[in-house]
């Protein structure tokens, strides 16, 4: 992982989450905003998978558990088009506050994957 | 909305539903990976990461089709287990760090969650408690009635 790009993808999920979850408790139905943040993640996150794919070749292996650096990628990977897709079949406020706490589960996901990257506790 | 006769979860409960649906993921894909990997190392930590997925999944699950009388009744067993097993966890991780060295999701109250497994139970008992099956289509009823006569 890039420590770098790990931060663009926090500050973005953690943005886009908080957006959501303040649009979605002022009772704004998902908007081409709202989804557009969650779009915006969701590019960041198949670029990360590209990383990871290429980075233990190009200098760059992972410290810790590659095993558990893929669910945990994965996952966070599935969250975003599925939080988009519910707010698009219902689309009432709490839709979007649902897509607020998807990107910040996102965020919190992005931050162990670089400590599974890079630091080892145990 | 749709007239569907069943009640589908609505509201702030979906959110609740969700926040479920992704400590369920986060659960099974953790306990996965230590089963896989290292079960030698901490099997009683592991088999409760996995159980615990389990729970997790059962409550999404149960959350969901809480408008029938035996989804309901799974929701609060699940739900009151999960309660159960984060205080319980939580304590025994204190008392006995040796035993609980290595992390469930319950291990110090959910801390690697944000403590979130800690807070989501209670979140739970009050949505059941608040949406009985049955209830919110009794009223609507009655509400269709008192507007027809």
């Amino acid at each position: 992982m890039i420590l770098w790009f790990t931060i663009a993808q926090i500050v973005v999920a953690v943005a886009a989450g908080l957006l959501c979850m303040v649009l979605g408790l002022a009772g704004r139905r998902p908007s081409d905003l709202s989804v557009a943040g969650l779009a915006l993640l969701e590019l960041l996150l198949v670029m990360q998978i590209v990383i990871a794919i290429i980075a233990p070749f190009a200098g760059n292996p992972p410290t810790g558990s590659l095993l558990e650096f893929w669910v945990y990628l994965v996952s966070a990977a599935l969250i975003p088009p599925a939080a988009v897709a519910w707010a698009l079949l219902e689309r009432s406020r709490w839709s979007t506050v649902i897509m607020g706490v998807a990107a910040l589960a996102v965020a919190v996901m992005v931050w162990r994957m670089q400590a599974i990257w890079t630091i080892q506790v145990a | 909305m749709s007239s569907s006769p069943r009640p589908r979860m609505t509201g702030v409960g979906r959110v609740l539903v969700i926040v479920y649906a992704i400590m369920a993921l986060a659960a099974t894909g953790r306990s996965f990976v230590q089963i896989a990997q290292r079960f030698d190392e901490a099997p009683l930590a592991y088999t409760l990461s996995a159980a615990s997925a389990v729970v997790y999944i059962l409550a999404t699950l149960a959350l969901v089709f809480a408008g029938s009388r035996g989804w309901y009744i799974t929701a609060w067993v699940a739900i009151c287990f999960e309660l159960l097993g984060v205080l319980v966890i939580g304590t025994l991780s204190l008392l006995l760090p040796e035993l609980f060295a290595h992390p469930t999701v319950w291990s110090w109250f959910g801390m690697g969650y944000l403590f979130v497994p800690l807070v989501l139970p209670f979140f739970g008992i009050w949505w059941l408690a608040t949406h009985r099956p049955g209830e919110s289509a009794e009223a609507k009823d009655a509400a269709a009635a008192a507007v027809a006569s």
